[in-house]
Protein backbone atom coordinates (compact mmCIF):
# COMPACT_ATOMS: atom_id res chain seq x y z
CA UNK A 1 0.00 0.00 0.00
CA UNK A 2 1.39 3.44 -0.58
CA UNK A 3 2.77 5.37 2.21
CA UNK A 4 3.10 8.70 2.89
CA UNK A 5 4.24 10.57 6.01
CA UNK A 6 2.65 13.65 8.54
CA UNK A 7 4.47 15.72 9.86
CA UNK A 8 2.52 17.67 12.88
CA UNK A 9 5.04 20.69 13.31
CA UNK A 10 3.26 21.75 16.40
CA UNK A 11 4.54 19.04 18.82
CA UNK A 12 7.61 17.95 16.21
CA UNK A 13 6.49 14.40 15.35
CA UNK A 14 6.24 12.51 12.55
CA UNK A 15 4.12 9.90 11.20
CA UNK A 16 4.26 6.76 8.33
CA UNK A 17 0.44 6.30 7.11
CA UNK A 18 -1.31 4.49 4.36
CA UNK A 19 -2.72 6.40 1.52
CA UNK A 20 -5.96 7.53 2.09
CA UNK A 21 -5.97 7.87 5.87
CA UNK A 22 -7.12 11.36 7.25
CA UNK A 23 -5.72 13.91 9.07
CA UNK A 24 -7.86 13.43 12.38
CA UNK A 25 -7.45 9.38 12.37
CA UNK A 26 -3.29 11.17 13.28
CA UNK A 27 -3.31 14.24 15.01
CA UNK A 28 -5.54 13.56 18.10
CA UNK A 29 -3.62 10.14 18.92
CA UNK A 30 -0.34 11.36 18.42
CA UNK A 31 -1.28 14.75 20.65
CA UNK A 32 -1.07 17.35 18.18
CA UNK A 33 -2.84 20.84 19.24
CA UNK A 34 -5.73 20.49 16.22
CA UNK A 35 -8.55 20.73 17.71
CA UNK A 36 -12.06 19.29 16.59
CA UNK A 37 -15.47 20.22 16.84
CA UNK A 38 -18.37 18.63 15.03
CA UNK A 39 -15.54 15.75 13.06
CA UNK A 40 -17.78 16.25 10.22
CA UNK A 41 -16.76 19.08 7.89
CA UNK A 42 -19.46 21.33 9.05
CA UNK A 43 -18.13 23.68 12.08
CA UNK A 44 -14.74 24.92 11.05
CA UNK A 45 -13.21 24.09 14.09
CA UNK A 46 -10.08 21.71 13.00
CA UNK A 47 -9.04 24.07 10.59
CA UNK A 48 -5.25 23.84 10.41
CA UNK A 49 -2.20 25.13 7.56
CA UNK A 50 -0.35 23.00 5.99
CA UNK A 51 2.62 23.84 5.58
CA UNK A 52 4.16 21.26 2.79
CA UNK A 53 2.74 19.20 0.70
CA UNK A 54 -0.80 20.66 0.06
CA UNK A 55 -0.93 19.37 -3.43
CA UNK A 56 -0.59 15.87 -1.44
CA UNK A 57 -4.04 16.10 0.20
CA UNK A 58 -7.51 15.06 -1.59
CA UNK A 59 -9.03 17.75 -3.06
CA UNK A 60 -11.79 19.88 -0.87
CA UNK A 61 -15.07 18.64 -0.87
CA UNK A 62 -18.01 21.12 -2.26
CA UNK A 63 -19.13 21.23 1.66
CA UNK A 64 -15.31 21.71 3.08
CA UNK A 65 -15.20 24.77 0.51
CA UNK A 66 -17.57 26.07 1.65
CA UNK A 67 -16.82 25.83 5.22
CA UNK A 68 -13.60 26.92 4.62
CA UNK A 69 -14.75 29.80 2.57
CA UNK A 70 -17.06 30.70 5.44
CA UNK A 71 -14.18 30.74 7.29
CA UNK A 72 -11.92 33.10 5.32
CA UNK A 73 -9.42 30.61 4.99
CA UNK A 74 -6.29 31.41 3.37
CA UNK A 75 -5.00 29.05 0.19
CA UNK A 76 -3.08 26.19 2.33
CA UNK A 77 -5.82 25.97 4.97
CA UNK A 78 -7.82 22.51 5.47
CA UNK A 79 -9.72 20.87 7.60
CA UNK A 80 -8.63 18.03 9.34
CA UNK A 81 -11.35 16.05 9.70
CA UNK A 82 -12.02 15.99 5.73
CA UNK A 83 -8.27 16.38 4.45
CA UNK A 84 -6.90 12.91 2.92
CA UNK A 85 -3.21 11.50 2.91
CA UNK A 86 -2.83 10.79 -0.83
CA UNK A 87 1.01 10.09 -0.45
CA UNK A 88 4.56 12.15 -0.32
CA UNK A 89 5.44 14.20 2.51
CA UNK A 90 2.93 16.51 3.95
CA UNK A 91 3.83 19.00 7.13
CA UNK A 92 0.75 20.83 9.28
CA UNK A 93 -0.25 22.82 12.46
CA UNK A 94 -3.13 24.48 13.82
CA UNK A 95 -4.03 27.60 12.78
CA UNK B 1 -36.23 60.68 35.01
CA UNK B 2 -39.72 59.46 34.16
CA UNK B 3 -41.01 56.35 34.59
CA UNK B 4 -41.46 54.14 31.48
CA UNK B 5 -44.71 53.45 30.08
CA UNK B 6 -44.72 50.26 27.86
CA UNK B 7 -48.72 49.92 27.28
CA UNK B 8 -51.13 52.30 26.43
CA UNK B 9 -54.34 53.15 28.59
CA UNK B 10 -56.29 50.39 27.17
CA UNK B 11 -53.06 47.67 27.28
CA UNK B 12 -52.05 47.82 24.46
CA UNK B 13 -48.19 47.47 24.20
CA UNK B 14 -46.35 50.70 22.91
CA UNK B 15 -42.36 51.43 22.05
CA UNK B 16 -40.52 52.96 24.38
CA UNK B 17 -38.23 55.93 22.36
CA UNK B 18 -34.45 55.88 23.16
CA UNK B 19 -34.13 58.70 21.47
CA UNK B 20 -36.32 60.65 18.88
CA UNK B 21 -35.14 58.06 16.06
CA UNK B 22 -34.50 54.90 18.05
CA UNK B 23 -37.18 53.06 20.04
CA UNK B 24 -37.53 49.75 21.91
CA UNK B 25 -39.72 47.34 20.75
CA UNK B 26 -38.62 43.95 23.14
CA UNK B 27 -41.07 42.13 25.16
CA UNK B 28 -40.34 40.99 29.27
CA UNK B 29 -40.50 37.89 30.38
CA UNK B 30 -40.87 37.95 34.24
CA UNK B 31 -41.97 34.16 34.62
CA UNK B 32 -39.20 32.83 33.53
CA UNK B 33 -36.57 31.47 35.69
CA UNK B 34 -33.93 28.93 33.90
CA UNK B 35 -32.90 29.49 30.41
CA UNK B 36 -31.13 27.46 28.05
CA UNK B 37 -31.11 24.74 30.55
CA UNK B 38 -27.83 26.20 32.81
CA UNK B 39 -29.24 29.70 33.70
CA UNK B 40 -30.62 30.53 36.44
CA UNK B 41 -32.52 34.30 36.95
CA UNK B 42 -34.41 35.08 39.80
CA UNK B 43 -36.89 37.62 37.90
CA UNK B 44 -37.34 36.43 34.34
CA UNK B 45 -35.43 38.02 31.23
CA UNK B 46 -36.67 40.64 28.70
CA UNK B 47 -36.14 40.26 24.74
CA UNK B 48 -35.01 43.41 23.54
CA UNK B 49 -35.29 44.10 20.06
CA UNK B 50 -35.24 47.93 18.71
CA UNK B 51 -36.07 50.02 15.62
CA UNK B 52 -34.21 53.12 14.15
CA UNK B 53 -35.84 55.38 12.08
CA UNK B 54 -33.72 57.01 9.19
CA UNK B 55 -34.99 59.64 6.58
CA UNK B 56 -35.08 56.66 4.32
CA UNK B 57 -36.25 53.49 5.83
CA UNK B 58 -36.67 52.29 9.10
CA UNK B 59 -34.46 49.21 10.85
CA UNK B 60 -35.39 46.54 12.83
CA UNK B 61 -32.69 45.37 14.90
CA UNK B 62 -32.95 42.06 16.42
CA UNK B 63 -36.64 40.52 17.10
CA UNK B 64 -37.93 38.52 20.53
CA UNK B 65 -38.86 34.96 21.55
CA UNK B 66 -41.82 33.17 19.65
CA UNK B 67 -44.45 33.35 22.24
CA UNK B 68 -43.60 36.93 22.51
CA UNK B 69 -44.04 37.97 19.13
CA UNK B 70 -47.25 39.88 19.92
CA UNK B 71 -46.22 42.21 22.20
CA UNK B 72 -43.19 42.71 19.60
CA UNK B 73 -45.30 43.70 16.91
CA UNK B 74 -47.55 45.84 18.82
CA UNK B 75 -45.03 47.89 20.00
CA UNK B 76 -43.79 47.96 16.56
CA UNK B 77 -47.04 49.01 14.96
CA UNK B 78 -46.80 51.82 17.84
CA UNK B 79 -44.27 53.28 15.54
CA UNK B 80 -44.06 52.22 11.96
CA UNK B 81 -45.54 50.53 9.26
CA UNK B 82 -44.20 47.31 8.12
CA UNK B 83 -44.10 48.79 4.52
CA UNK B 84 -41.79 51.54 5.78
CA UNK B 85 -39.14 48.41 6.95
CA UNK B 86 -36.18 48.71 4.71
CA UNK B 87 -33.23 46.34 6.61
CA UNK B 88 -33.91 43.55 9.26
CA UNK B 89 -30.55 43.00 11.70
CA UNK B 90 -29.92 40.13 13.11
CA UNK B 91 -26.83 40.29 15.87
CA UNK B 92 -27.41 37.07 16.99
CA UNK B 93 -29.57 33.60 15.72
CA UNK B 94 -30.39 32.24 18.41
CA UNK B 95 -33.96 31.38 18.88
CA UNK B 96 -34.92 33.79 21.66
CA UNK B 97 -33.83 36.77 19.28
CA UNK B 98 -34.97 35.26 16.06
CA UNK B 99 -38.21 33.66 17.15
CA UNK B 100 -40.43 36.36 15.37
CA UNK B 101 -38.20 36.65 11.97
CA UNK B 102 -40.46 34.60 9.91
CA UNK B 103 -43.65 35.91 10.54
CA UNK B 104 -41.74 39.25 10.17
CA UNK B 105 -40.21 38.46 7.34
CA UNK B 106 -43.66 37.93 6.10
CA UNK B 107 -45.59 41.10 7.04
CA UNK B 108 -42.29 43.17 5.49
CA UNK B 109 -40.99 41.24 2.62
CA UNK B 110 -39.27 44.11 0.96
CA UNK B 111 -37.02 44.41 3.74
CA UNK B 112 -33.10 42.79 3.34
CA UNK B 113 -31.86 40.96 6.09
CA UNK B 114 -27.97 41.69 7.37
CA UNK B 115 -26.80 38.99 8.82
CA UNK B 116 -22.97 38.39 10.36
CA UNK B 117 -20.83 36.03 7.70
CA UNK B 118 -20.75 33.39 10.22
CA UNK B 119 -24.52 33.50 10.46
CA UNK B 120 -25.15 32.21 7.30
CA UNK B 121 -25.56 28.34 7.64
CA UNK B 122 -27.07 28.76 10.48
CA UNK B 123 -29.81 30.97 9.58
CA UNK B 124 -30.86 28.25 7.03
CA UNK B 125 -30.88 25.74 9.76
CA UNK B 126 -33.06 27.80 11.74
CA UNK B 127 -35.70 29.00 9.10
CA UNK B 128 -35.72 25.61 6.65
CA UNK B 129 -36.13 27.89 3.79
CA UNK B 130 -33.87 27.26 0.73
CA UNK B 131 -34.25 30.13 -1.19
CA UNK B 132 -33.63 32.58 1.66
CA UNK B 133 -32.18 35.86 0.82
CA UNK B 134 -29.61 37.92 2.75
CA UNK B 135 -26.26 39.87 2.76
CA UNK B 136 -23.41 38.75 4.91
CA UNK B 137 -21.11 41.59 6.54
CA UNK B 138 -18.40 42.06 7.81
CA UNK B 139 -16.45 45.10 10.02
CA UNK B 140 -16.43 47.93 8.37
CA UNK B 141 -19.46 46.87 5.86
CA UNK B 142 -22.44 49.63 6.85
CA UNK B 143 -26.06 50.48 5.31
CA UNK B 144 -27.26 53.38 5.30
CA UNK B 145 -30.89 55.46 6.24
CA UNK B 146 -30.66 57.99 4.72
CA UNK B 147 -29.68 60.81 7.64
CA UNK B 148 -29.14 57.45 9.99
CA UNK B 149 -26.46 54.62 9.70
CA UNK B 150 -25.30 51.32 10.62
CA UNK B 151 -22.04 50.52 11.03
CA UNK B 152 -21.50 46.12 11.34
CA UNK B 153 -18.92 44.99 14.26
CA UNK B 154 -17.16 41.59 13.26
CA UNK B 155 -17.46 40.07 17.29
CA UNK B 156 -17.45 36.16 16.65
CA UNK B 157 -18.39 34.03 19.76
CA UNK B 158 -19.73 36.71 22.11
CA UNK B 159 -20.76 33.88 22.63
CA UNK B 160 -22.24 32.07 19.60
CA UNK B 161 -20.07 32.10 16.36
CA UNK B 162 -22.52 33.94 14.60
CA UNK B 163 -22.67 37.13 17.01
CA UNK B 164 -21.92 40.73 15.67
CA UNK B 165 -22.84 44.24 17.29
CA UNK B 166 -24.29 47.24 14.95
CA UNK B 167 -23.36 50.48 15.38
CA UNK B 168 -25.16 53.29 14.82
CA UNK B 169 -23.05 56.80 14.72
CA UNK B 170 -25.81 59.13 14.59
CA UNK B 171 -26.91 58.19 17.76
CA UNK B 172 -24.15 56.86 19.30
CA UNK B 173 -26.02 53.98 20.14
CA UNK B 174 -24.46 50.04 20.42
CA UNK B 175 -26.68 47.60 20.15
CA UNK B 176 -24.59 44.95 21.34
CA UNK B 177 -26.84 41.31 21.00
CA UNK B 178 -25.87 39.37 24.23
CA UNK B 179 -22.50 41.17 24.94
CA UNK B 180 -23.31 43.46 27.97
CA UNK B 181 -26.82 41.70 28.43
CA UNK B 182 -28.26 40.16 31.29
CA UNK B 183 -31.08 37.75 32.44
CA UNK B 184 -32.97 40.45 34.37
CA UNK B 185 -36.69 41.29 33.96
CA UNK B 186 -37.49 45.21 35.00
CA UNK B 187 -40.03 46.98 33.56
CA UNK B 188 -38.35 50.30 33.97
CA UNK B 189 -35.97 49.46 30.85
CA UNK B 190 -32.75 51.51 32.04
CA UNK B 191 -29.84 50.76 34.37
CA UNK B 192 -30.60 54.22 36.24
CA UNK B 193 -33.59 53.08 37.14
CA UNK B 194 -34.48 49.33 37.59
CA UNK B 195 -33.25 47.55 40.70
CA UNK B 196 -29.98 46.19 41.69
CA UNK B 197 -28.46 43.84 38.31
CA UNK B 198 -24.71 44.22 38.99
CA UNK B 199 -24.99 40.24 40.17
CA UNK B 200 -26.89 39.27 37.41
CA UNK B 201 -24.41 41.03 34.95
CA UNK B 202 -21.62 39.38 36.30
CA UNK B 203 -23.59 36.13 36.15
CA UNK B 204 -24.29 36.28 32.75
CA UNK B 205 -20.62 37.20 32.27
CA UNK B 206 -19.01 34.16 33.54
CA UNK B 207 -21.61 31.49 32.29
CA UNK B 208 -21.97 33.11 28.77
CA UNK B 209 -19.09 34.77 27.74
CA UNK B 210 -16.33 33.57 29.62
CA UNK B 211 -15.84 31.06 27.95
CA UNK B 212 -14.64 33.16 25.06
CA UNK B 213 -12.19 35.75 27.03
CA UNK B 214 -9.88 35.97 23.96
CA UNK B 215 -12.58 36.69 21.58
CA UNK B 216 -14.39 39.64 23.86
CA UNK B 217 -10.57 40.92 24.28
CA UNK B 218 -10.69 41.32 20.40
CA UNK B 219 -14.46 42.91 20.07
CA UNK B 220 -13.38 45.46 23.08
CA UNK B 221 -10.80 46.81 21.07
CA UNK B 222 -13.87 47.30 18.42
CA UNK B 223 -15.77 48.78 20.73
CA UNK B 224 -14.12 50.71 23.34
CA UNK B 225 -13.39 53.32 20.35
CA UNK B 226 -16.71 54.23 20.09
CA UNK B 227 -18.42 57.42 21.52
CA UNK B 228 -21.32 55.87 22.66
CA UNK B 229 -23.89 57.03 24.99
CA UNK B 230 -25.84 54.20 24.97
CA UNK B 231 -25.83 50.41 24.39
CA UNK B 232 -28.61 48.71 24.12
CA UNK B 233 -28.43 44.80 24.57
CA UNK B 234 -30.59 41.68 23.66
CA UNK B 235 -31.37 41.06 27.52
CA UNK B 236 -31.54 43.28 30.52
CA UNK B 237 -31.50 46.65 31.58
CA UNK B 238 -30.62 49.18 28.71
CA UNK B 239 -27.59 50.80 29.66
CA UNK B 240 -27.69 54.78 28.89
CA UNK B 241 -26.06 55.45 32.37
CA UNK B 242 -22.13 55.93 31.54
CA UNK B 243 -22.52 52.93 29.20
CA UNK B 244 -18.63 52.76 29.65
CA UNK B 245 -18.41 51.24 33.17
CA UNK B 246 -19.97 48.01 31.57
CA UNK B 247 -17.12 47.79 29.20
CA UNK B 248 -14.22 48.36 31.51
CA UNK B 249 -16.07 45.71 33.44
CA UNK B 250 -15.90 43.20 30.86
CA UNK B 251 -12.49 44.51 29.91
CA UNK B 252 -11.82 43.64 33.78
CA UNK B 253 -13.48 40.23 33.47
CA UNK B 254 -11.67 39.09 30.53
CA UNK B 255 -8.52 39.90 32.05
CA UNK B 256 -6.87 37.61 35.03
CA UNK B 257 -8.16 38.68 38.26
CA UNK B 258 -4.39 38.18 39.92
CA UNK B 259 -1.67 38.33 37.34
CA UNK B 260 0.22 35.14 37.59
CA UNK B 261 4.14 35.61 39.03
CA UNK B 262 5.53 33.76 36.07
CA UNK B 263 7.74 35.62 33.72
CA UNK B 264 7.34 35.13 29.86
CA UNK B 265 9.58 32.24 28.70
CA UNK B 266 8.11 29.77 31.98
CA UNK B 267 5.23 27.80 31.40
CA UNK B 268 2.67 26.60 34.11
CA UNK B 269 1.63 22.83 34.68
CA UNK B 270 -0.90 21.50 37.07
CA UNK B 271 -1.31 18.16 38.20
CA UNK B 272 -4.51 17.20 40.73
CA UNK B 273 -5.04 13.76 41.97
CA UNK B 274 -7.77 12.49 44.35
CA UNK B 275 -6.34 8.99 45.86
CA UNK B 276 -7.81 6.38 48.17
CA UNK B 277 -5.15 4.42 49.72
CA UNK B 278 -2.51 6.31 48.37
CA UNK B 279 -1.27 4.98 45.51
CA UNK B 280 -2.99 7.41 42.94
CA UNK B 281 -0.66 9.83 45.12
CA UNK B 282 2.24 8.24 44.84
CA UNK B 283 2.44 8.52 41.63
CA UNK B 284 1.60 12.27 41.57
CA UNK B 285 4.12 13.18 43.78
CA UNK B 286 6.62 11.27 41.25
CA UNK B 287 5.31 13.00 38.36
CA UNK B 288 6.10 15.71 40.11
CA UNK B 289 9.16 15.38 41.10
CA UNK B 290 10.01 14.83 37.21
CA UNK B 291 8.22 17.40 35.70
CA UNK B 292 10.06 19.84 38.19
CA UNK B 293 13.31 18.38 36.15
CA UNK B 294 12.43 20.80 33.28
CA UNK B 295 13.52 24.32 33.47
CA UNK B 296 10.91 27.48 33.38
CA UNK B 297 8.39 24.85 34.07
CA UNK B 298 6.03 26.03 37.22
CA UNK B 299 4.75 23.01 38.56
CA UNK B 300 1.93 22.78 41.05
CA UNK B 301 0.44 19.63 42.73
CA UNK B 302 -3.08 19.72 43.96
CA UNK B 303 -5.12 17.18 45.96
CA UNK B 304 -8.64 17.68 44.22
CA UNK B 305 -10.07 16.59 47.62
CA UNK B 306 -8.45 19.46 49.25
CA UNK B 307 -10.45 21.94 47.68
CA UNK B 308 -13.89 23.19 45.85
CA UNK B 309 -14.02 23.06 42.22
CA UNK B 310 -14.39 27.01 41.16
CA UNK B 311 -11.18 28.14 42.49
CA UNK B 312 -9.78 24.79 40.77
CA UNK B 313 -11.40 26.06 37.22
CA UNK B 314 -10.11 29.09 37.69
CA UNK B 315 -6.23 27.64 38.04
CA UNK B 316 -7.35 25.18 34.85
CA UNK B 317 -8.39 28.59 32.96
CA UNK B 318 -4.47 30.00 33.27
CA UNK B 319 -2.66 27.13 33.38
CA UNK B 320 -0.85 26.03 30.09
CA UNK B 321 -0.74 21.93 30.99
CA UNK B 322 -3.24 20.06 32.96
CA UNK B 323 -2.06 16.11 34.81
CA UNK B 324 -5.27 14.58 36.55
CA UNK B 325 -4.23 11.39 38.33
CA UNK B 326 -7.67 9.04 39.15
CA UNK B 327 -8.37 5.30 40.54
CA UNK B 328 -10.82 3.34 38.97
CA UNK B 329 -13.50 2.29 41.30
CA UNK B 330 -15.79 -0.13 39.39
CA UNK B 331 -14.62 0.73 36.28
CA UNK B 332 -14.49 4.44 35.94
CA UNK B 333 -12.65 7.46 37.08
CA UNK B 334 -14.38 8.99 40.22
CA UNK B 335 -16.83 11.33 40.67
CA UNK B 336 -14.50 14.56 41.91
CA UNK B 337 -12.77 14.17 39.18
CA UNK B 338 -15.97 14.09 36.56
CA UNK B 339 -17.36 17.09 38.74
CA UNK B 340 -14.24 19.11 38.46
CA UNK B 341 -14.20 18.33 34.16
CA UNK B 342 -18.11 18.64 34.05
CA UNK B 343 -17.32 22.22 35.06
CA UNK B 344 -14.95 23.15 32.26
CA UNK B 345 -17.31 24.53 29.92
CA UNK B 346 -16.96 28.11 31.28
CA UNK B 347 -13.10 27.99 30.42
CA UNK B 348 -11.17 27.86 26.88
CA UNK B 349 -9.04 24.99 27.18
CA UNK B 350 -8.20 24.45 23.62
CA UNK B 351 -5.07 23.46 22.93
CA UNK B 352 -3.98 23.18 26.18
CA UNK B 353 -1.75 19.78 27.24
CA UNK B 354 -3.33 17.06 29.00
CA UNK B 355 -2.21 13.88 30.68
CA UNK B 356 -3.64 11.39 32.52
CA UNK B 357 -2.48 8.41 35.06
CA UNK B 358 -3.74 7.00 38.16
CA UNK B 359 -3.73 3.39 39.78
CA UNK B 360 -6.30 0.95 39.69
CA UNK B 361 -7.06 -2.46 41.08
CA UNK B 362 -8.19 -4.98 38.18
CA UNK B 363 -9.47 -3.10 34.78
CA UNK B 364 -7.96 0.39 35.32
CA UNK B 365 -10.97 2.16 32.80
CA UNK B 366 -11.21 5.18 34.19
CA UNK B 367 -7.49 6.94 33.04
CA UNK B 368 -8.48 6.34 29.11
CA UNK B 369 -12.04 7.67 30.09
CA UNK B 370 -10.57 11.02 31.49
CA UNK B 371 -8.10 11.31 28.26
CA UNK B 372 -10.97 11.01 25.85
CA UNK B 373 -12.61 13.84 27.93
CA UNK B 374 -9.80 15.76 27.80
CA UNK B 375 -9.44 15.40 24.20
CA UNK B 376 -13.40 16.30 24.00
CA UNK B 377 -12.60 19.68 26.09
CA UNK B 378 -9.99 20.06 22.84
CA UNK B 379 -6.74 19.66 25.24
CA UNK B 380 -4.00 17.66 23.19
CA UNK B 381 -3.32 14.49 24.90
CA UNK B 382 0.36 13.77 23.61
CA UNK B 383 1.42 10.69 25.87
CA UNK B 384 -1.04 7.91 26.67
CA UNK B 385 -1.79 7.91 30.27
CA UNK B 386 0.14 5.89 32.98
CA UNK B 387 -1.52 3.07 34.63
CA UNK B 388 -0.27 1.23 37.66
CA UNK B 389 -2.20 -1.82 39.39
CA UNK B 390 -2.70 -1.42 43.16
CA UNK B 391 0.39 0.09 44.82
CA UNK B 392 3.16 1.77 42.64
CA UNK B 393 6.48 -0.40 42.45
CA UNK B 394 10.10 1.51 42.38
CA UNK B 395 10.58 0.58 38.89
CA UNK B 396 6.98 1.90 38.29
CA UNK B 397 7.87 5.11 40.07
CA UNK B 398 11.01 6.05 37.93
CA UNK B 399 8.08 5.47 34.85
CA UNK B 400 5.92 8.37 36.70
CA UNK B 401 9.16 10.33 36.76
CA UNK B 402 9.94 9.89 33.05
CA UNK B 403 5.90 10.58 32.17
CA UNK B 404 6.16 13.92 34.21
CA UNK B 405 9.23 15.08 32.43
CA UNK B 406 8.47 14.12 29.21
CA UNK B 407 4.97 16.11 29.71
CA UNK B 408 7.25 19.29 31.05
CA UNK B 409 9.68 18.91 27.91
CA UNK B 410 6.29 18.44 25.92
CA UNK B 411 4.96 21.62 27.09
CA UNK B 412 8.20 23.72 26.52
CA UNK B 413 8.56 22.10 23.11
CA UNK B 414 11.70 20.44 23.55
CA UNK B 415 10.58 17.06 23.35
CA UNK B 416 12.89 15.02 20.59
CA UNK B 417 11.12 14.62 17.34
CA UNK B 418 9.83 11.66 16.90
CA UNK B 419 8.95 9.31 13.68
CA UNK B 420 5.96 7.18 14.45
CA UNK B 421 4.38 4.31 12.51
CA UNK B 422 0.67 4.44 12.03
CA UNK B 423 0.27 0.90 12.89
CA UNK B 424 1.90 1.45 16.38
CA UNK B 425 -0.53 4.27 17.24
CA UNK B 426 -2.85 3.41 20.21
Amino acid sequence: MAKATITFEDINVTVTVPAGTRIIEVSEKVGSAITYGCREGDCGTCLMKVTEGWNHLSEPSVLEDKILRENMAGKHNRLACQAQVLGGKISVKPV
Amino acid sequence: MNAVTLESADGIPQAVALSERVHWIGALDPNLRTFDIILKTANGTSYNAYIIRGSEGVAIIDTVKEGFAEAFFARLESVADYAEIKVIVLNHLEPDHTGALPELMRRAPQAQLFISQKAQSMLKGLLKQDELSFTPVVTGDSVSLGDRTLQFLHTPYLHWPDTQCTYAPEETMLFSGDVFGCHFCDNRLYNDQVGDFRFSFEYYYAHIMRPFKEYVVRALELIEPLPLKLIAPTHGPILRDRPQRYIQRYRQLSSPALHSEISGHQKTLVIFYISSYGNTRRMAEAIYQGAMQVADVRVSLYDLEGGEVAPFVDLIEETDGLILGTPTINGDAVKPIWDLLSSLTVVNLKGKLGGVFGSYGWTGEGVRLVEDRLRGLKLRVPIPGLRVKLIPTDDEIIECKAFGLELAQELMGIREAKVINFADLT
